[in-house]
């Protein structure tokens, strides 16, 4: 079962802002979902790896070499709020 | 206008090639009918008129100089809008990116650009590829070319619409669950899922990065395979990304003695009795081609679902975690529900406004499967399901070859009628789930109507076998063209 508190919680977590109306509804979402989820527990997995990807990879690796990228300007222009080069943030302690 | 509608790319290309008609004539003609439809369907966000006309023109001066003219040369396509093109608006379908602007190419439309298509535009989806519908796009709703009153499917949905009515000759679209299969299957168009890591994801929207597949969405499965031999490859900018056996095409597939295998799990309870009907007489007509029919099981099919709405929402809370407001994208909330002093405050209304409904419940699905105390009994367990999901397939794989079942339990429904329960509409993708976790190529190919509602066949097929069951659904096709 999802508290109102568990999704207060994530809501924070998640960097996702809601409010209370929008906090009940989600609350009942989640646990109608979660009860779904939870057929899940029926399978036996106690010998089971896990698979992440499905097909088999091996690491990839690559030389760690900087690259002139082509698209400067362009990141830079996309940024909402800056000053010169610089990407402009509010304040992050208060 | 006639002689410009309801082409294929082999015969658009002889055209030009006879200079029947040019690339700019036909794109124009393209154009004109999205002025035209596209207010009832909405199928196209973003229409890149200047873009198209442009490489129209470069390509009637390929065909006018060259010898050797690439196949897709002029050839008018619809991309769906999470694919980005260099400085062209990309919006995934999202109040967030609203006024993004792509700032380089994915690597298929670096692709397809090389082989001179030509991009009307960009096409609508549900908000970040995260629905069945076409619902949940922030710009409004694509409507089913067959029926105005229903939902063409999704997320691919805008791309499917555009191809069944001819918008466009043929689509991108992304499947993380079914969203290119399903909404194929709802507009009576062939959409296909290769194999994972036959097309590079770099420049695609991510939503859940180890089940996101590029795929085509076209009129006949010959014009599926020859966008899928322009897109595949392996590219050093996605890790993930796989070269595939590339099996030149074949005429004439023969049909005889391929072992097909149907899952009986797929026709327990749930299903429309029509769209049953309809696919067990496709079946039987692959019985009469030659081929051989026998019953399979996968038994952890009915866990697919469940395992998917935790793997799908735990990546896609980590991948839409860039969607911050402060390096691209929307930046200002429209109503301010209180003063924003600090950086957490900015995050916490940017998200909270400017993801829709769907897109912040998957988040918060994901964000809490992965929560301190929750991941083993959640993800990790997820994972587990899902090799046994995929060993189900690997047994079966023993002992045929290919692979049929419905691709949707049903044919479009009416707009509205699920949006309401998120439960209800997810388990619309309950047939198309399974291999995007097991990772292996499938395709929707239409094989008959219910009333007037198209309805698709899922043919699956072994990893790395996508150009075969393509020959598959083509050598049907060819048999049963106009039926």
């Amino acid at each position: 079962m999802i508290t109102k508190e568990n999704v207060k919680h994530i809501t924070k977590l998640a960097r996702i802002g809601l409010t209370s109306k929008e906090i009940g509804k989600m609350q009942k979402e989640l646990s109608a979902i979660f009860d779904y989820i939870g057929q899940l527990k029926e399978v036996d997995v106690s010998e089971v790896q896990p698979t992440t990807h499905s097909i088999i990879l091996e690491n990839v690796m690559r030389e760690d070499k900087g690259q002139a990228s082509k698209n400067a300007k362009r990141l830079i222009d996309a940024v909402p709020e800056r000053e010169k080069e610089f990407v402009k943030v509010k304040s992050i302690l208060s | 206008m006639t002689q410009f509608l309801n082409l294929t790319i082999p015969k658009i290309h002889e055209k030009l090639l006879k200079r029947e008609f040019s690339a700019i004539e036909l794109t124009k003609s393209y154009l004109e009918r999205i002025k035209k439809k596209n207010k009832d369907i909405f199928a196209f966000i973003t229409i890149s008129e200047d873009l198209a006309l442009l490489q129209a023109k470069k390509a009637d001066e390929l065909i006018a100089k060259s010898k050797k003219v690439p196949i897709l040369a002029g050839i008018p396509m619809g991309i769906k809008d999470n694919i980005l093109i260099k400085d062209v608006k990309c919006t995934a379908g999202s109040k967030i990116l609203e006024n993004y602007i792509a700032p380089y190419d994915a690597a298929v439309i670096e692709k397809l650009k090389s082989h001179g298509a030509v991009f009307l535009g960009k096409t609508n989806l549900d908000e970040f590829a995260m629905g069945g519908s076409c619902e949940r796009s922030a710009f409004g709703p694509t409507k089913n070319p067959y029926d105005l009153s229903r939902v063409p499917g999704g997320s691919s949905g805008g791309s499917a619409a555009a191809v069944s009515s001819d918008m466009c000759v043929c689509a991108l679209g992304s499947d993380t669950g079914g969203s290119i299969r399903q909404p194929a299957s709802f507009c009576g168009v062939i959409g296909m899922k290769p194999t994972y890591g036959t097309v590079s994801r770099y420049g695609l929207i991510a939503f859940a990065s180890s089940l996101d597949q590029i795929g085509p969405i076209t009129k006949t499965s010959e014009d599926a395979k020859i966008v899928l031999e322009a897109i595949a490859g392996k590219d050093n900018k996605d890790s993930t990304s796989i070269v595939i056996n590339k099996k030149l095409q074949v005429k004439n597939y023969n049909l005889q003695n391929l072992r097909i295998g149907v899952p009986k799990e797929y026709f327990e309870g749930g299903i429309d009795t029509e769209v049953e009907r309809i696919i067990k007489k496709a079946i039987g007509r692959f019985e009469e081609l030659g081929a051989k029919v026998k019953e399979i099981s996968l038994p952890h099919t009915k866990y697919a679902l469940p395992v998917y709405y935790i793997i799908s929402p735990s990546e896609a809370s980590a991948n839409l975690a860039r969607f911050d407001g402060v390096r691209y994208g929307m930046s200002k909330v429209k109503s301010q529900k209180s003063k924003v002093k600090s950086l957490l405050d900015a995050y916490l209304q940017i998200r909270g406004e400017g993801f829709g409904e769907e897109v912040r419940r998957r988040i918060m699905l994901g964000t809490y499967a992965l929560s301190a105390g929750y991941y083993d009994a959640y993800y990790l367990r997820a994972q587990k399901v899902r090799t046994l999901i995929k060993q189900d397939f690997d047994k079966a794989f023993q002992k045929v070859d290919v692979i049929l079942t419905p691709t949707s339990p049903t044919p479009a429904f009416k707009i509205g009628e699920k949006i309401t329960d998120p439960l209800t509409m997810y388990l619309a993708d309950i047939f198309t789930i399974a291999v995007n976790l097991a990772g292996v190529p499938s395709l929707s190919l239409p094989v008959g109507r219910a009333g007037d509602l198209p309805v698709g066949i899922q043919i699956i097929g072994k990893p790395l076998d996508d150009y075969e069951i393509l020959d598959i659904a083509q050598a049907f096709e060819q048999k049963y063209e106009n039926s």
